[in-house]
């Protein structure tokens, strides 16, 4: 006794795409795929929140190097070093100096010097950090009017590094996209060899339900529909695959973004699924739905271009 | 209904036009008007067949089918005119995954018809046909005559205007050639325009009729 016939049913396959092996393998070719753009994508936004790291660390910095600190100033009363301090401190565009104790200088000496440095009797430049505001000052006027109070000070800006930094940066970024953009142009032509295969396997399905009265968009929606599907799989595959590698680069990348081992509770595997940024919690479920529309608008295209031979 | 004005057609083949298979056919089918089509083998009547059931467009001429111009027709207007006509295959052209009712329901899912109007259209199809207890077999399991009344339920179930046959009877022994010749007479009758290609002389002296005779790709007679 046979199953009754239910009413509706779902999934009609009168083109017998489910049984074509030609895209069995579509969802772990997808899935590669879309683990490669996983890693690209956590690339650039890496590189990113790297160089916006460092810029808002040492953007709005300078160095000052007074060497003999202690010596009368040049054109006022008081060291070389205090006339300096008090210069800077009264130029627009400075947001705070202060120079550096004997300990924070012996402490920035001593990968060079060892630890002994303070008993070296060394004549030690002062050195001042200053903090900028947003607008800053103007650096060459700065610096002229310390040279001529304290001939000899060096004023070392961190800007240089900066923009080769986020030279760097963009340059990270521009050569993710590029990848992305190749990831997503040989996905395409995996879905449209899967769906040529598929065509020329179940060319005869297709001549009689095209010569029964099927438009181009009723059999393409049939193989748009399946690869969708397919790439679907293959792109959460992917994600879910990218996922260990990602938290591991992103452990590694920590120190790098201002936090040490054992300096901060949260740096232990417990909070390691916040180590990702916010954004790529946002972009790896975007994989799946990339993936989607790749497969979807491919299939449409290629059989759409294909069916153009019947008439 | 249908009409040839002249018309010629040749076969494309890798973008070059190969030699003409019919040559200025000019002759009229009336709307509901039964004709037979004769000649023998490569005479052209299959090539005359896939014009009328739109696989082809004409090379020169005019034809008419169903009131569309169809040298003249936009790609996009061919579908839903396909879906007013009813071909059967020699070789039936069924769907070999697809059960009798799945292979049956097919015309009507692609035009389509809500699926509980469907159940009961190819239900009511195959009772006709009598193949309503092999609704679920699948055409590998079913002999060449039982296909052949398949391929015919699928051609009539959507109710077309213009029914095309080529050499219906050739897998049938007489007595289900004679029902079949009954069940195309009917459909005649309710208002189908039928056209059916056969050299089974014995079933045109059985059901006389008007003929198109073919030879060599010209009309050789119309009566």
């Amino acid at each position: 006794m046979r199953e009754p016939r239910p009413l509706r049913r779902a999934r009609f396959d009168d083109l017998g795409l489910r049984r074509a092996l030609s895209d069995r393998m579509l969802p772990f070719m997808v899935a590669a795929m879309a683990f490669l753009a996983a890693l690209a994508l956590a690339g650039s936004l890496a590189a990113a929140s790297l160089a916006r790291h460092w810029q808002e660390g040492a953007a709005a910095a300078l160095t000052v190097q007074v060497p003999r600190p202690k010596a009368p100033a040049e054109t006022h009363d008081g060291t070389r070093q205090d006339r300096v301090l008090l210069l800077i401190q009264g130029t627009p565009g400075i947001a705070e100096a202060r120079a550096l104790n004997d300990d924070e200088l012996a402490e920035l000496l001593r990968p060079w010097l060892g630890s002994g440095v303070e008993r070296l009797s060394l004549p030690l430049p002062a050195v001042i950090d200053v903090r900028l505001t947003a607008s800053g000052p103007d650096l060459a006027a700065l610096t002229a009017r310390l040279a001529a109070v304290a001939p000899g000070t060096q004023v070392e800006s961190h800007g240089i590094w900066l923009r080769r930094l986020s030279a760097l940066a963009r340059s990270l970024q521009a050569c993710a996209a590029l990848a992305l953009l190749v990831v997503a142009a040989v996905a395409a032509s995996v879905v449209a060899v899967a769906t040529r295969a598929g065509l020329a396997a179940r060319r005869q399905s297709i001549e009689i339900v095209h010569g029964l009265g099927a438009t181009d968009g009723y059999i393409a929606g049939r193989f748009a529909r399946r690869a969708t599907g397919s790439a679907a799989l293959g792109g959460a595959l992917g994600a879910i695959a990218a996922m260990p590698v990602l938290l591991a680069l992103a452990h590694l990348a920590r120190p790098f973004a201002g936090l040490q081992p054992g300096s901060d509770p949260g740096y232990d595997t417990t909070s390691l699924l916040g180590a990702l940024p916010g954004a790529l919690w946002l972009l790896l479920p975007a994989l799946p739905a990339g993936a989607a529309l790749i497969g979807f608008l491919t299939a449409q295209g290629t059989v759409r271009r294909w069916l153009r031979r019947l008439p | 209904m249908v009409r040839f004005d002249h018309v010629g057609l040749q076969y494309e083949s890798g973008g070059r036009s190969g030699p003409e298979v019919l040559h200025d056919l000019t002759f009229s089918v009336p709307e509901g008007g039964f004709r037979w089509l004769i000649g023998h083998s490569g005479a052209g009547k299959s090539s005359l067949l896939r014009l009328m059931y739109l696989a082809a467009r004409p090379s020169r001429g005019k034809l008419t089918v169903l009131g569309t111009d169809i040298g003249a027709a936009e790609r996009r207007a061919l579908p839903r005119l396909r879906r007013r006509i009813g071909v059967v295959f020699q070789d039936f052209r069924l769907l070999p995954h697809l059960s009798a009712f799945d292979n049956v329901a097919l015309p009507l899912r692609i035009g389509g018809r809500p699926e509980g109007q469907i159940r009961a259209d190819v239900q009511e199809m195959l009772r006709w046909v009598g193949l309503a207890p092999k609704a679920e077999v699948l055409p590998a399991e079913m002999s060449g005559g039982e296909q052949q009344r398949v391929a015919i339920a699928r051609a009539v179930v959507g109710r077309p205007s213009l029914l095309l046959a080529d050499e219906p009877t050739g897998n049938l022994d007489d007595a289900q050639a004679a029902r079949l010749m009954q069940l195309l007479r009917e459909l005649n009758r309710l208002g189908t325009t039928v056209i059916v290609a056969t050299h089974n002389d014995f079933l045109v002296d059985r059901h006389p009729a008007p003929a198109l005779l073919l030879d060599h790709g010209r009309l050789i007679g119309d009566a």
